[in-house]
């Protein structure tokens, strides 16, 4: 039997994921058709009442590739409820009648590297652990460039002189990535377009509007999931600012997570779980550096972010920082939000203007 | 003579796993103890008021509870769990109970103590740790714990053998699969328990088998599960599997961990009737009964066609 190889969608982190088990595993890699309301409501008919809204997209995400003609799926994931999720999708999609292999790389809530090389070394015998690093460390550099361009992106294209340049150039790049690419050559096109970037021709006026997101990653990074708050954004021409992201996840985490503590002592004596410590610490440090204001994002029901919630009016309260919270489910309508946002928009206007 | 110092303690929470242990530490170091009242519509009100909407009913509650001994003790004694080991986690709630406490009710005096076993904070250096705060004789401190740990031994024992006591007669027996926290609530659980009593239903409790036997059976139904709380309400399900005629969940909206570990449950569990109920603010006592009455129907039917 041919291996078909599927894994869940979030943001455009399907070109590395795609990339690395593709290479690793010399297997045919079925991408899942881009998050659509459909998908979601494929996932959510299926799902527990009160679960939280990954969970839904991501089952969405299986059961349509499935229906492709995928037949191993991966998941990993871990810190809270996500760590979970793998044994109880397993067992819903195998009574819906499907036929599978899943594999699950959490071991103890945590993505298992050498888990991943395993399993990847009984697929493909001629892989080695040389090889294995080499490709690991290619798909993190990609991971990485992409964050950084990202960056680029959140902070200019509210101020583009021609609409939809800064699209045009993030699609040209994608093309790009998803060809032949070796280290070297993922170097270069990170200068390339890095240069791209900066000739745009952008009209930044000094005193804009900057707003940070902070939250739940999920719903922070699949810009479906929260109704391209992004784009919005950056069409009432204000500069975003984002920490989350899967460079920071993967990689600064683990160093920056202790100093955190240290830094928000007057609101926090521990962690809160999961990224509710960032939420709550890079809040007051915005608060502090003379943000207009923030974007909490969480998806209906995340524990660690309720937890920071309460912390968070505090802050606002003690900085006069307008703080907006969003909680995404499955059956949100886009204007609600879009007449949330705007309100808000008048409000950090108003003050700015003050 | 001196006053005695007094210790507030919330009864929600760990407050349903620690009781025993708490009691005896602090009266041994010659504390006050002060309990909140049980829970009544009116500490839910001033929980829902004093928290986020989409917070579990089982932490509004506590909020009501700590609210209602701000002003009437010393300390509040309010516990921050993290882990018990690698793979013995637990809610996140737990996590930041502490500081979601400290920045809701800032005038709160709270005495707090952490259990984080990966970081080796663990029980013993937390419980010296309060201790001194309220006593400076660290022989007593250390003699009172290890007392109250062996009273609270005794304590988990009696349950059990309770319990198995209940497994020797005929009757019809039901499993709860509960938090401790949300079955033993007076708000959240006990109509529950009084339905059964009423009905001469024997209830076996998922929470009362021994945690270490619990745990090795979790084994059975779930390998990738990290939440120690959960397990040990599991793997009472795998022990008790063969003994009871039907299992009951009883869930506060919206548990994060039941959420995911129930589902699981009814779907790997075939061959007895299970139930999940979930209580919220509003749940009505008549349409609980009605379902707590025909899931009964069904065991007891079940039962004579045997």
């Amino acid at each position: 039997m041919n291996k078909k190889i599927t894994f869940p969608h979030m943001g455009d982190y399907y070109i590395p994921i795609s990339y690395l088990i593709k290479k690793i595993t010399k297997c045919e890699v079925i991408i899942p058709p881009f998050i659509t309301r459909k998908t979601i409501e494929i996932g959510s008919k299926y799902s527990p009442d009160f679960v939280c809204v990954p969970f839904k997209y991501n089952l969405g995400n299986f059961i349509e590739s499935l229906n492709m003609g995928a037949n191993v799926i991966l998941q990993a994931g871990g810190g809270c409820r996500y760590g979970y999720y793998a044994e109880l999708q397993e067992e819903i999609l195998r009574n819906l009648g499907y036929d599978f292999e899943f594999v699950n790389f959490i071991k103890d809530n945590h993505v298992s590297i050498i888990n991943i090389y395993k399993y990847a070394k009984k697929i493909n015998k001629k892989l080695n652990i040389f090889k294995y690093f080499y490709y690991l460390i290619n798909t993190i550099t990609m991971i990485i460039i992409m964050d950084s361009l990202g960056k680029n992106i959140r902070e200019n294209m509210g101020f583009e002189v021609e609409k939809g340049s800064f699209k045009k150039i993030q699609n040209e790049f994608f093309e790009e990535i998803k060809g032949k690419i070796g280290f070297i050559k993922l170097i270069k096109i990170y200068f390339k377009y890095k240069k791209k970037y900066n000739n745009c021709k952008i009209n930044k006026p000094k005193n804009h509007l900057k707003v940070a997101i902070v939250g739940e990653l999920y719903s922070i990074m699949e810009p479906f999931c929260s109704y391209n708050i992004e784009t919005k954004l950056a069409n009432m021409g204000i500069e975003v600012k984002r920490f989350t992201t899967l460079t920071y996840l993967l990689i600064v985490k683990k160093f920056k997570l202790p100093h955190l503590l240290k830094k928000g002592k007057k609101y926090l004596k521990y962690h809160l779980g999961a990224d509710a410590t960032e939420s709550v610490v890079l809040s007051y440090q915005l608060a502090q550096e003379g943000y207009d204001g923030i974007i909490h994002i969480k998806s209906f029901g995340c524990t660690p972010e309720i937890n920071a919630m309460p912390i968070l009016a505090k802050v606002s309260e003690d900085y006069g920082m307008p703080i907006i919270y969003f909680s995404f489910d499955a059956q949100d309508n886009e204007v609600g939000v879009d007449t949330r946002l705007e309100a808000f928009y008048d409000m950090i206007l108003d003050k700015k203007n003050k | 003579m001196r006053k005695k110092i007094k210790i507030g303690i919330p009864r929600a929470f760990l407050y349903y796993r620690y009781n025993i242990l708490w009691k005896n530490f602090f009266e041994m170091l010659g504390c006050n103890i002060i309990l909140s009242p049980e829970t009544n519509k009116d500490i839910v009100e001033i929980g829902k008021k004093y928290s986020i909407d989409e917070s579990c009913l089982a932490s509004k509650i506590y909020m009501g509870h700590v609210y209602s001994l701000i002003d009437k003790c010393d300390y509040i004694l309010i516990p921050r769990v993290a882990d018990y080991g690698k793979k013995d986690k637990v809610c996140v709630k737990f996590n930041g109970i502490y500081d979601v406490v400290k920045n809701t009710f800032p005038l709160a005096n709270i005495l707090d103590y952490n259990l984080e076993f990966t970081k080796w904070y663990n029980e013993f250096f937390a419980f010296l740790k309060i201790g001194f705060k309220v006593n400076k004789n660290i022989f007593k401190i250390l003699i009172s714990y290890f007392k109250a740990k062996r009273k609270e031994r005794q304590y988990n024992v009696s349950l059990m053998n309770s319990q198995k006591k209940i497994l020797r007669n005929n009757n019809l027996k039901i499993l709860i699969v509960a938090h401790p926290y949300n079955i033993y609530d007076k708000y959240i659980g006990e109509n529950i328990i009084n339905f059964f009593k009423h009905e001469e239903v024997d209830v076996l409790f998922a929470d009362r088998l021994e945690r270490k036997i619990a745990i090795s059976y979790a084994k059975d139904l779930s390998n990738t599960l990290y939440w120690k709380y959960s397990k040990e309400l599991i793997g009472a399900i795998s022990y008790y599997k063969e003994a009871v005629d039907g299992i009951i969940f009883v869930t506060a909206f919206p548990c994060g961990p039941d959420s995911l570990v129930n589902e699981l449950i009814l779907r790997k569990i075939k061959n007895i009737p299970i139930t999940n109920i979930i209580i919220d603010e509003s749940t009505a006592e008549a349409g609980l009964e009605t379902r707590l009455e025909s899931f009964l129907d069904i065991i007891k039917s079940r039962c004579n066609n045997e």
